[in-house]
């Protein structure tokens, strides 16, 4: 959502250049794992930053507004590390990231960790299946627009998507909420008095996923079909596709077999280096149906703020973001042989 | 300088006076350009009339109906001749909350923007200009913020900043930019490689002069229609950030209007009126921003010009 559109064009000359940068597999794959390392250790640093650094003594603003003496300041700050010297603060929190320790939630008291691993299962669920859908929907919609360009099912297609972009993905939410009243459940992700055999707690599952996974792909898809009409649009004028069609082939084996794969291509760069989008998605749309992943504990957190959970969340979206990448700039060169020849 | 033949319309008599009158050419130009595309146009007029409209709603407007505790209706109201678009859960007037609210919504889209296409016009200048480490580094941070989830980042920046506009301003600006740089860059590489700043150099142009007479006015009309595009998604960042609950409570703008209804249960009650304004205002100012930057888009980007017929 809050990238516009202008970064398509610009990724799809990047993913050109990417194509022409030759080198050793070993040395390129050697590059990529180095530099998705340094990014690694920057989400850390920025972690400690953000969380250590900006907000200053973390001991003043939670004992705030109680009778706390400063000897029980003091021992606050000695039982949190506080009172040692930042660089000694910096490297305890490495230590205890290292150990895979990501501190302990104020509001729960209990192990950030813990609370993570907990809710990952349903947001996989939700986004996984939103974004398999929205890609389907928007990789076929963009290549009928593309190879119709201009037609009226194009322009109406991507004027509907563009208006969709347009909108907060929560207020979408909010509006199909009330729009289909009871029809749905609003919130959660089952309900308590469903029996417990793998089928009804399936289908009361799928019940809930309905309208979140209705807005999303609504959000989302748009992304994926700009990007593949573009990158469409781009191939239409290819010399093989003219050689395609005057070997007597229909024009939809000429658009399946030929120009699809090769414009699919950047698309597939385009889809991971936007993941931070689906995150965003992610976040305001469990929030809205109240669907217990990490989105809405990312929103529970904002409420304290319970800042030990929101900085275990911070290195853990950032973290796996950066690593999404890193997958697909290597899968990028498995897939297009030109990069491997280069 | 003076001209030796005067054209029929004034002539200009010294070199800035022909800088001057070349750049009215160029922006007629443009203009006319821009005036074709119908999309551009509309968006244009509605984004004038909102601004208008929001700059003005302190004289067209009474402020005290703001008041939680002066407020004029009844709680959860729906549309009537007294209340056009309703009330809220306090009994504020929903249509009074909407076009008070577009002032916080614009204003924070505009300042947040204009900070992060500052510091991406900026980074990618420097990061095109100097090479070496510099622009290796700059590089490297900037396609570390581009991949980093932005949302995440402005969420946790207002929450550990003090709660208030300038966070919110802020949270967006330095989460957006990257790919501002990265246009940027691409555009000042292009332009660096002409021969005319080579020219310049070897007659003693130093960086400063070489960046502020040659790359920024040609770099700039992108940079200009880059800011159209972002402002669209600073405005929907905003209304995210407050819808959260990150915004400025002390100030109206559509994003917490959302909140506090969601908040107060407006879905259960089906209060469609309290939830259907606000996000309505938000599309509409986005769409228009985007249609303007499309059109502009058009017109200035040198990448498309060649292809401009086609899209």
């Amino acid at each position: 959502m809050t990238d516009a559109l202008a970064p398509v064009e610009e990724a799809l000359a990047e993913s050109a250049a990417r194509r022409g940068r030759g080198g050793s597999t070993l040395r390129y794959v050697a590059g990529k794992l180095g530099g998705a390392l340094a990014s690694l250790f920057l989400v850390v640093v920025l972690g400690f930053l953000l969380f250590r650094v900006i907000p200053g003594d973390p001991v003043l603003s939670m004992t705030r507004g109680r009778p706390v003496t400063a000897d029980q300041q003091a021992e606050l700050r000695a039982r949190l590390g506080v009172d040692r010297p930042l660089l000694q603060q910096f490297l305890d929190y490495l230590g205890r990231l290292a150990r895979g320790d990501l501190g302990t939630s104020y509001v729960y008291s209990r192990p950030v960790g813990e609370l993570i691993a907990e809710r990952l299962g349903p947001t996989l669920l939700l986004v996984g299946t939103s974004t398999i859908i929205a890609v389907i929907l928007g990789l076929w919609l963009g290549i009928k627009g593309a190879w119709r360009r201009g037609s009226r099912f194009d322009r109406v297609s991507t004027g509907v998507s563009l208006t969709l972009w347009s909108m907060p993905t929560f207020w979408l939410g909010l509006l199909l909420m009330i729009a289909t009243g009871n029809l749905f459940p609003s919130g959660g992700i089952r309900y308590p008095d469903t029996p417990p055999d793998f089928l009804s707690q399936a289908l009361d599952t799928a019940h809930h996923m309905v309208l979140p996974c209705l807005t999303f792909v609504a959000v989302i898809y748009a992304q994926y079909l700009l990007v593949m009409r573009s990158s469409l649009l781009e191939e239409m004028n290819a010399d093989y596709l003219t050689t395609a069609r005057a070997k007597g082939l229909r024009d939809d084996l000429v658009r399946r077999r030929h120009a699809v794969p090769n414009a699919l291509l950047p698309t597939v760069t385009l889809v991971f280096l936007h993941l931070g989008l689906v995150v965003s998605g992610a976040i305001t749309v469990e929030t809205v149906f109240s669907w217990p992943g990490l989105g809405l504990l990312t929103y529970e957190a904002l409420q304290g703020p319970d800042l030990p959970l929101l900085q275990g969340i911070f290195i853990v979206l950032t973290g796996s973001v950066v690593a999404m990448n890193v997958i697909a700039d290597l899968l990028y060169r498995v897939l297009d042989p030109r990069v491997r020849a280069a | 300088m003076t001209t030796t033949q005067n054209p029929p319309s004034t002539p200009p008599r010294t070199a800035t006076a022909l800088v001057w009158a070349r750049r009215r050419a160029a922006a007629a130009r443009v203009w006319r350009q821009f005036a074709t595309d119908r999309g551009g146009v509309a968006g244009l007029v509605v984004l004038g009339v909102i601004v208008l409209l929001a700059v003005l709603a302190p004289a067209l407007t009474d402020q005290t109906g703001l008041d939680v505790t002066r407020a004029p209706g009844a709680p959860w109201q729906a549309p009537s001749g007294e209340f056009w678009l309703g009330t809220d859960h306090t009994g504020r007037s929903v249509l009074l909350l909407t076009w008070w609210g577009a002032q916080v919504s614009l204003l924070v889209g505009l300042a947040a923007t204009l900070l992060s296409v500052g510091i991406g016009t900026v980074v990618g200048v420097c990061a095109a200009h100097f090479g070496g480490w510099v622009s290796s580094v700059l590089l490297r941070v900037t396609d570390f913020f581009l991949v980093l989830p932005s949302l995440v980042l402005a969420l946790v920046l207002s929450t550990v900043l003090p709660q208030g506009l300038g966070t919110i301003i802020l949270a967006i600006g330095v989460t957006s930019w990257p790919s501002t740089a990265r246009l940027v860059r691409a555009q000042t590489l292009t332009v660096e490689a002409r021969p005319y700043i080579e020219r310049s150099r070897a007659l003693g142009g130093g960086h400063g002069h070489v960046i502020g007479k040659h790359v920024l006015p040609a770099v700039l009309p992108l940079v200009f229609v880059n800011t159209t595009l972002t402002v669209a998604s600073a405005i929907i960042a905003e209304s995210t950030l407050s819808f959260l609950g990150l915004g400025d409570p002390t100030r109206v703008s559509w994003g917490s209007m959302l909140h506090s209804a969601s908040l107060h249960g407006a879905v259960s009650k089906g209060a469609w009126w309290y939830l259907l304004p606000p996000g309505l205002g938000i599309v509409v100012v986005v769409l228009a921003f985007t249609l303007c930057g499309r059109a502009l888009e058009t017109v200035l980007n040198p990448r498309l010009a060649h292809s401009a017929g086609e899209r």
